[in-house]
C-alpha cells in the first residue's frame, strides 16, 4: 500500500510569552522583560498512514494531538522534522473558520472550497450536493451572519466532505449539530472509508475511536506512547489517564488496585438469558468509597453496556475486599465478550482504579439469531 | 490490513508528495503560491463584494468616486487654483492613480495577518496570499481608475503619448511587484510589532510628499536638487520613476506654455524613450529581486506567527 502520510521526527516547540511586549515602546524600553517559557508540544513523533486507513489520535487535553493535526494540515510548521503527504487534504479543524460573515452561504461555499485548495470548477461540480447535504436550500443566498451556529457548522462540514479529499482530517467536530446530523456525518465518514480514502480523527472520546478507526496512536505530553490496533492503544490510553490520576491525587491518599475477577463456578460461562455471579477483588491501603463500573465489550471492540456507576456504591476497608457482582438475564448472543472493571469516586469524576479485560465472558446461545443481543420479533401476516 | 475497496478512489502512488517542514525553499513557496492562485482570486472578489455589500450602486461606486474626484480637480485647478499648468488635472490624476494603488495596498495589507488571525491559525494556505489579495483588490481599483482617466481624456480630446504606451505594462508590473513586496513584508512585521501599523500611516504620508504627484518634478524641485547634487537621492524612491512614466504617458508634454504668464514651463524631465525604457526595465528587475527577497523574509517570519497571534 502507498503511504499517504509520513510523519518523520516531528517536534514542535512553542515559546509562551507571559508578558507580551508587542508595542514598539515596550520593546525599546524593556527589551528583555516579560518572561517567556519554552514548551515542547510534540517531541520526535514518527508514524505513517497508509492509503485507506482510518487513524485515531487520542490523548488527554494538552497531549499535543491538536498540534500534531495542525502540523499535518500545514497550519503550523513543525520546529524540526518533516511531514510528507500524498494527495489533497481537507481539514475540519474548526468548522467555518474561513467564513466571511457578510457573504452569502453560496459565496462562502466557493471561498471555503478555495481555502481547502479546490478550484472553482471543482466546487461548481459539487455545489448542489453541498447544499443538499447541509439542508440549507432556503438559506443559501442569505449572508452567513444570519445563520445559527448549527447551520454554520453544517455548511462548513458539507463543503469539506463533499470536495472528496484524498485525506480527511477531523478534529473533534463530530460533536456538532443535532443527533441526526451527527449520524449523517458518521455515515459519510464510513462512506469515505469504503471508498478507500484516508481519515485522521482526533478525539478524546474512546467510543468514537473504537467505532470508526482501524488503528490509533496515543499521545501523552507530546510523546507518542502507543501506535497499534485500537483496543491496545485505548488500553494504554486509559492506563495513562489513570496513571495521571494517581500521580496527582491530593493529600497523599493511597492506592486502590483491582486484583482480578473470580467466578465461583470457575468459569465465566453463562447461557443466554441466564444469570452470572462473580467476585471482584480490590486491594486498598485506606478506607475508600466509590462506585463500581462494569463495561462489556464485544471482541470487535463494540461497547455493549456500561452500567451506571451511581447504581453500585461500595465502601472498601483497608486491605483486601471482595465485592460480589451479579449479571442478571444476560441478553447477549453466542460469543466471547470482554469485561472491564473500574472504581470511580462517588462524585463520578475521578477514576480510582481500572482494569481492562479483567475477564472474558463466554455466552452460550442455542437459538438461530446472530448478532450481539436478541430482540424478540414476531411476524404477523394480515 | 485488508485491501480496501478502492471504488471511487484513485491510487495515490503517483501523486506528488507535499512536504511540511520548518523551512520551505523559495522555489516551493513560489510553486505553492501559483498552485493556490484560485484562493487569491476568491479572496480578492470576496473583499470587493464585502466592500460594496448592500450598496445600491455596488462596484459602480469605484468608478463614480474617481470620476467625481477628477471632475472636482478639473474644476478646482482650472478655475480657482490656477498654477499656470494647462490640464494640470491630467498630470495630477496620472500620478495619483499610481500612488493610490501603492498606498491603499500597503496600508490595508500591513494589518491583514493580525486581523485575519482566526483564519491564519485554522486554515492552511500560503499566508502571503492574504497580503497579496489586498494588493490584488488595489489593482482592480487601479484598472478602474485608468479606465476613468481614459474616458476623461477622450472627452476632453487629449491624446496620450501613443509611442510611450508600451512602457505602461512594464511600469505597472514594476509597481505591482514593488507594492506586493512591501505589503508582504509589512504584514509579517506587524505580527511582531503592532505599532508598525500606525507608523506606516505616517511613513506613507511622508512618502507621498517625496513623490512627484501633486507638484511637477521638473518645474519645482529638479533645479534645486541638481544644484546640490541630490538628484540621485530623490530617485532612491522607486515610486518616482513609475509616477514620471505614467505622467509622461498620459500628460504627454514635457514643456508647456504657462496659462498665466505665457512663459514655457518644464513639467517633466525631457528623457528620451530609451531612457524611460532603461529606467523602467531596471526598476522591474529590481522589483523582481525585491519580491523574492520579500518572500524569503516572510518565510523566516511566519514560523513564529502562532505564538504571536
Amino acid at each position: 500500500m502507498t503511504n499517504v502520510i509520513e510523519v518523520e521526527d516531528i517536534s514542535k516547540r512553542f515559546t509562551i510569552h507571559h508578558e507580551r511586549n508587542q508595542t514598539l515602546k515596550e520593546r525599546i524600553l524593556h527589551p528583555r522583560s516579560g518572561s517567556s517559557e519554552i514548551f515542547d508540544a510534540l517531541s520526535d513523533i514518527n508514524f505513517t498512514v497508509e492509503q485507506g486507513e482510518t487513524l485515531g489520535i487520542v490523548g488527554h487535553n494538552g497531549s499535543g494531538k491538536s498540534t500534531l493535526l495542525k502540523c499535518i494540515c500545514g497550519v503550523l510548521k513543525p520546529t524540526t522534522g518533516q511531514i510528507r503527504l500524498r494527495g489533497n487534504l481537507a481539514a475540519l479543524l474548526e468548522l467555518g473558520a474561513g467564513f466571511q460573515h457578510e457573504l452569502s452561504g453560496r459565496d462562502n461555499v466557493y471561498l471555503y472550497g478555495s481555502m481547502l485548495g479546490f478550484t472553482r470548477k471543482m466546487v461548481d461540480a459539487i455545489f448542489d450536493e453541498v447544499v443538499a447535504f447541509s439542508e440549507l436550500e432556503h438559506f443559501i443566498d442569505t449572508p452567513v451572519k444570519f445563520y445559527s451556529s448549527g447551520m454554520y457548522v453544517r455548511l462548513a462540514f458539507a463543503v469539506a466532505v463533499n470536495v472528496n479529499p484524498d485525506i480527511l482530517v477531523v478534529d473533534e467536530v463530530l460533536a456538532v449539530g443535532d443527533e441526526r446530523f451527527q449520524a449523517k456525518c458518521i455515515d459519510r465518514i464510513r462512506h469515505f472509508q469504503r471508498e478507500g480514502r484516508t481519515i485522521l480523527l482526533v478525539t478524546h472520546q474512546a467510543d468514537t475511536v473504537r467505532a470508526i478507526c482501524d488503528r490509533a496512536i496515543v499521545l501523552d505530553h507530546g510523546n507518542m506512547i502507543a501506535d497499534g490496533p485500537v483496543t491496545d492503544a485505548l488500553r494504554i490510553f486509559r492506563g495513562r489517564l489513570l496513571g495521571d490520576v494517581t500521580d496527582h491525587r491530593p493529600g497523599g491518599a493511597g492506592v486502590v488496585t483491582i486484583d482480578g475477577l473470580t467466578a465461583p463456578s470457575g468459569s465465566f460461562e453463562v447461557r443466554h438469558g441466564g444469570n452470572l455471579h462473580f467476585d471482584a477483588t480490590l486491594t486498598c491501603d485506606h478506607a475508600v468509597s466509590g462506585n463500581l463500573v462494569i463495561e462489556v465489550f464485544t471482541r470487535t471492540g463494540l461497547l455493549v453496556s456500561r452500567n451506571d456507576a451511581e447504581a453500585a456504591p461500595v465502601s472498601l476497608r483497608p486491605g483486601v475486599n471482595k465485592i460480589g457482582v451479579d449479571l442478571a438475564d444476560v441478553p447477549l448472543l453466542d460469543g466471547v465478550y470482554d469485561i472491564n472493571v473500574g472504581l470511580v469516586e462517588p462524585q463520578g469524576a475521578t477514576m480510582l482504579a481500572w482494569r481492562e479485560k479483567a475477564a472474558s465472558l463466554q455466552v452460550l446461545y442455542d437459538g438461530r439469531s446472530s448478532g450481539v443481543v436478541a430482540i424478540e420479533s414476531s411476524v404477523t401476516q394480515w | 490490513m485488508d485491501e480496501p475497496s478502492t471504488a471511487g478512489q484513485r491510487s495515490l502512488v503517483a501523486s506528488p508528495v507535499r512536504v511540511v517542514s520548518a523551512r520551505a525553499s523559495l522555489r516551493t513557496r513560489l510553486a505553492n503560491l501559483i498552485e493556490r492562485r484560485e484562493l487569491l482570486f476568491s479572496l480578492i472578489t470576496s473583499d470587493i463584494r464585502i466592500k460594496y455589500k448592500g450598496s445600491a450602486l455596488g462596484l459602480f461606486w469605484s468608478m463614480l468616486s474617481p470620476a467625481l474626484t477628477l471632475a472636482t480637480y478639473y474644476l478646482v485647478f482650472s478655475v480657482f487654483l490656477k498654477n499656470g499648468i494647462p490640464l494640470f488635472v491630467v498630470y495630477l490624476f496620472a500620478g495619483l492613480i499610481v500612488w493610490n494603488m501603492f498606498q491603499s495596498a500597503v496600508s490595508s495589507a500591513t494589518g491583514v495577518i493580525v486581523d485575519r488571525a482566526g483564519l491564519v491559525k485554522k486554515v492552511s494556505f500560503p499566508r502571503e496570499i492574504l497580503a497579496l489579495s489586498n494588493v490584488g483588490a488595489s489593482v482592480i481599483y487601479f484598472v478602474i481608475q485608468v479606465v476613468v482617466l481614459a474616458i476623461f481624456l477622450a472627452i476632453i480630446g487629449h491624446a496620450p503619448a501613443w509611442s510611450f504606451l508600451w512602457l505602461l505594462p512594464i511600469s505597472f508590473l514594476a509597481l505591482y511587484l514593488l507594492t506586493a513586496s512591501i505589503a508582504v513584508v509589512m504584514s509579517a512585521i506587524t505580527v511582531y510589532l503592532r505599532d508598525v501599523r500606525h507608523l506606516m500611516d505616517v511613513v506613507l504620508q511622508l512618502w507621498f510628499w517625496v513623490s512627484p504627484v501633486v507638484y511637477s518634478y521638473e518645474n519645482s524641485i529638479a533645479p534645486a536638487l541638481r544644484i546640490r547634487g541630490l538628484t540621485a537621492l530623490y530617485f532612491i524612491n522607486p515610486m518616482t520613476p513609475i509616477i514620471l512614466t505614467f505622467q509622461r504617458i498620459f500628460y504627454v508634454n514635457t514643456t508647456v506654455r504657462s496659462t498665466t504668464t505665457g512663459l514655457p514651463l518644464h513639467i517633466l524631465p525631457a528623457w528620451s524613450m530609451t531612457t524611460f525604457a532603461v529606467v523602467n526595465l531596471g526598476l522591474l528587475a529590481f522589483a523582481i529581486v525585491l519580491f523574492l527577497v520579500a518572500l524569503v523574509i516572510f518565510g523566516r517570519l511566519e514560523g513564529n506567527f502562532e505564538s504571536e497571534l
